[in-house]
């Protein structure tokens, strides 16, 4: 209703100025007969004159609209001015061109001419090529732990190291990270030992996740970093829930949280942009654009050009950046950050990579893909070789340092395997507890129960597991 | 009528450190009314005053006053930022719910009914419910679901479900419905200060009923305890549990059924999650005879868990097979004649109660 009173004030202004003699206000003109227009004809109207005054103003109207050339355009719509067109033009499903990619480092390691990035000390690009290196090694002897039995199931992240740490060294310690499954590079940063991820893997007494979850299901408050869940992108919304709190308490810090193109299907993925959107909160969305999930390519899973597109449809501001290029990565989430925090708006970054390795331990990935192309992508596009070679171009790593770090890693990660394979289980008690905040009544009556079967059974239970 | 005074004051103020105990008159003398509908929103406004980290969030609840009032005047007094309108998306704002809880505030979403919270229920369930136990503590979910659950009137099979059932069984969340005003306030506040995640069943029909609250469940820190049940009408023929709107109906039929000479006992469960076992395995043992009543369906429903509960702690006790009333087996129907006889009524409890009582009456007749 409110929008067709102001298409008619514009027109009774028009009208005004060719005839200029309205003596009364006609906003209330759908529902008042306007016979002052009878009073003092007007040449236009004249022709159609007749008492139904209503209809009769519509269809002059339109006939004044075509007629006036200064006329009103624009549609005052809810969101803004939009402009008429007489012309019948569709959008265009895909694009010409598709999004440019941000990238500042080549395939040979070299920073890009012209290319604008955040500026990273030495520090820092040690202990990012550092973790990469470890990240690339940690997935390398567990996947093999649990091919050999010895671990029951296992991610791997290779091919998206980039992404994992350089992503993580451009966030603060302040900043909660909301992950998918695939960022255990970011735990890795933060501090998370070898050997706390060891122990959440075989389920020990260390874990500080009491056995409760699968392999790589990791979680850290201490980290800031929330506890992994194997649903697929339900993440999303929970990060806007925390972003907002954050808002709420005026805290100086932003959320980060992680997806893959897959999970960019979920109505999760919707929910969670469109409301991060209109509530304007600091969220940093980051999809691992890998190629696939599981077995299902891209041209499977939707038709937009990537999802760095749909960040408009929401109305967020969005850049595709190369994946495998830690410095563009680096730059992008530094960036996108300061825009969080300061103007309170969420940013999505699409990382374009590639999953090197298998879905999980449960896949074979040659059964749908070509070999060929896992091969070209682990060799020629290996984010952890291109950073290295950009490192070593500021005279800042060698062979040597190169050898010692891959020993050195090596060696902690067996060791903290063989630590976290015969530690103790998880006593007993942490089948009951929190399930709620306190143990109710029939829980703690079964505890109890288990207890006196297990006191008076004892060769019935393992010996290294404590009650 | 001294000690009754005496006794009054007692449980006045023994109220809170005492169980529920079993007392004649519910209510105290001095009795206030209050709709159900009221109730909800002086709950939720004192909560929201006490603590800052209590918000509201759903589709209505601002500028709308609710979908069903509930939420009326929250937005004047607390703010948009406090009292959230959202688009269309229970799955989303159920998952930024989820999200601001395991940062640390305490929202309260409302679901326009629990059947579109179907739309959200794998947040409420693999996200909120569950998380707790995954993250081994870390991740605390204070949150609450509120809404509309089970049948109105004429809004046909979409819109008419109860969900007790599918709640109750999954371990993680707490899941209350309240019958009286007492109840919704009591409950609502408990449910917002507990640190789990609860599920609060209302019902559409009760809001805009009128009961009797006392004077201390009108004060601010006023709570019920979770995981108790209330024996709304003391008797020793035959145990009757219900929740929600079906308590009224229970209450009616053992009216009915005291003028045949039978003394039903109602128990208002008002905690579907954690059951309050030990009231009606102690409320059978003295009556020997149960009749469970809800208006869900009937397979996998919460009187099958009564009844297992019963039959496993207090078989010896049962005089007789245990009855149970529920919906009728179908998605409801629309048509009002229709619709009546999918929803258990008056009747149908009173003559389960019958046959509990061995005072047969055919099934044919019912028909």
């Amino acid at each position: 209703m409110a929008f067709c009173m102001r298409i008619s004030r514009n027109f009774i202004h028009t009208l005004k100025s060719k005839v200029g003699f309205f003596r009364r206000d006609l906003t209330p003109w759908l529902t008042s007969p306007c016979v002052q227009i009878f009073e003092n004809p007007d040449p236009i109207l004249q022709t159609n004159v007749t008492r139904f005054t209503s209809r009769r103003f519509e269809s002059i109207k339109a006939e004044e609209q075509c007629s006036s050339a200064d006329h009103a355009q624009v549609l005052d719509f809810p969101g803004g001015k939009v402009a008429f067109t007489p012309q019948m033009e569709f959008l265009s499903e895909s694009p010409e061109v598709r999004s440019p990619c941000y990238r500042v480092l080549d395939e040979y390691g070299l920073s890009i001419e012209h290319s604008s990035f955040a500026e990273v000390s030495k520090e820092v690009a040690i202990k990012m090529y550092s973790d990469m290196v470890t990240l690339q090694t940690m997935d390398t002897i567990f996947y093999e732990a649990q091919r050999q039995g010895r671990m029951s199931f296992y991610v791997t992240t290779i091919g998206e190291e980039a992404i994992n740490i350089a992503s993580a060294a451009a966030l603060s310690i302040s900043d909660i990270v909301v992950p998918q499954y695939r960022e255990p590079g970011v735990l890795l940063w933060r501090g998370f030992s070898l050997q706390e991820f060891a122990n959440q893997c075989f389920g020990n007494k260390g874990d500080n996740g009491k056995g409760r979850q699968m392999p790589a299901h990791y979680g850290s408050n201490k980290h800031n970093y929330f506890t992994i869940a194997s649903t697929i992108a339900t993440q999303l919304p929970h990060a806007v829930g925390a972003a907002y709190s954050l808002k709420m308490d005026k805290k100086d810090a932003c959320v980060a949280t992680y997806f893959g193109d897959g999970g960019s299907s979920e109505g999760d993925f919707h929910a969670a942009l469109n409301f991060a959107a209109v509530l304007e909160a600091p969220v940093i969305f980051i999809c691992r654009n890998n190629g696939w999930a599981i077995s299902t390519p891209l041209s499977d899973q939707f038709r937009s050009d990537g999802i760095v597109v749909r960040g408009k449809a929401y109305g967020v501001r969005s850049i595709r950046v190369d994946g495998n290029d830690a410095l563009a990565m680096y730059s992008a989430v530094h960036a996108a950050r300061k825009m969080a925090i300061s103007e309170s708006r969420p940013i999505l970054i699409e990382a374009l990579t590639y999953r090197v390795g298998h879905h999980t331990t449960s896949d074979d990935s040659t059964k749908y893909r070509s070999a060929d192309e896992i091969e070209c992508w682990r060799v020629k596009r290996d984010p952890v070789s291109r950073f290295r070679k950009w490192i070593e171009s500021n005279g800042w790593w060698c062979d040597e340092t190169e050898m010692e770090l891959r020993s050195s890693v090596r060696k902690q990660l067996l060791h903290a395997i063989q630590v976290a394979e015969q530690a103790e289980k998880p006593p007993i008690r942490d089948l009951f507890t929190d399930v709620y905040d306190v143990p109710p009544a029939n829980l703690c009556e079964q505890e109890k129960l288990l207890k006196e079967t297990i006191k008076r059974y004892p060769q019935e239970y393992p010996a290294h597991v404590s009650v | 009528m001294l000690g009754a005074a005496r006794q009054k004051m007692l449980g006045q103020s023994l109220q809170r450190i005492r169980p529920m105990e079993k007392v004649f008159r519910s209510y105290s003398s001095a009795a206030k009314q209050m709709t159900v509908r009221e109730a909800l929103n002086s709950a939720l406004d004192e909560e929201m005053s006490a603590d800052p980290k209590v918000f509201l969030m759903g589709e209505e609840v601002g500028e709308y006053q609710g979908a069903y009032k509930i939420s009326k005047g929250l937005l004047d007094k607390y703010g948009p930022e406090r009292v959230l309108d959202t688009p269309i998306t229970e799955a989303g704002f159920t998952g930024i719910g989820v999200g601001a809880a395991y940062y640390g505030l305490r929202p309260v979403i409302e679901f326009m009914t629990f059947n579109f919270a179907m739309q959200a229920i794998d947040h409420i369930i693999n996200s909120a419910a569950k998380s707790n136990y995954m993250s081994a503590g870390q991740m605390t979910v204070p949150i609450v679901f509120r809404g509309p659950n089970g049948a109105a009137a004429g809004v046909g099979a979409q819109h008419s479900q109860c969900y007790a059932a599918w709640y109750g069984s999954c371990p993680g969340l707490k899941v209350l419905s309240p019958y009286s005003s007492e109840d919704a306030r009591g409950l609502l506040k408990a449910a917002i200060r507990d640190p789990d995640p609860v599920v609060f069943l209302e019902n559409e029909l009760i809001y805009g009923e009128s009961f009797p609250v006392s004077s201390e469940a009108l004060d601010s820190s006023f709570c019920l305890p979770i995981g108790k049940a209330k024996i709304e009408r003391e008797g020793k023929d035959v145990t009757i549990t219900a929740f929600s709107k079906m308590v009224g109906f229970s209450l009616k039929a053992a009216e009915i059924l005291e003028k045949e000479g039978i003394s039903a006992e109602v128990i208002n469960l008002r905690s579907i999650r954690p059951l309050d076992r030990s009231t009606i395995n102690a409320s059978v043992r003295k009556t020997n005879r149960l009749v469970t009543v809800e208006e869900g369906f009937p397979q996998h429903g919460v009187g099958a868990e009564i009844c297992a509960t019963v039959v496993e702690d207090s078989f010896g006790y049962l005089d007789a097979p245990v009855e149970r009333i529920a919906g009728a087996d179908v998605p409801m129907p629309y048509a009002a004649n229709l619709e009546r006889m999918a929803v258990p009524q008056v009747e149908d409890i009173v003559r389960a109660a019958k046959r509990a009582c061995y005072r047969y009456v055919s099934t044919a007749a019912a028909a």
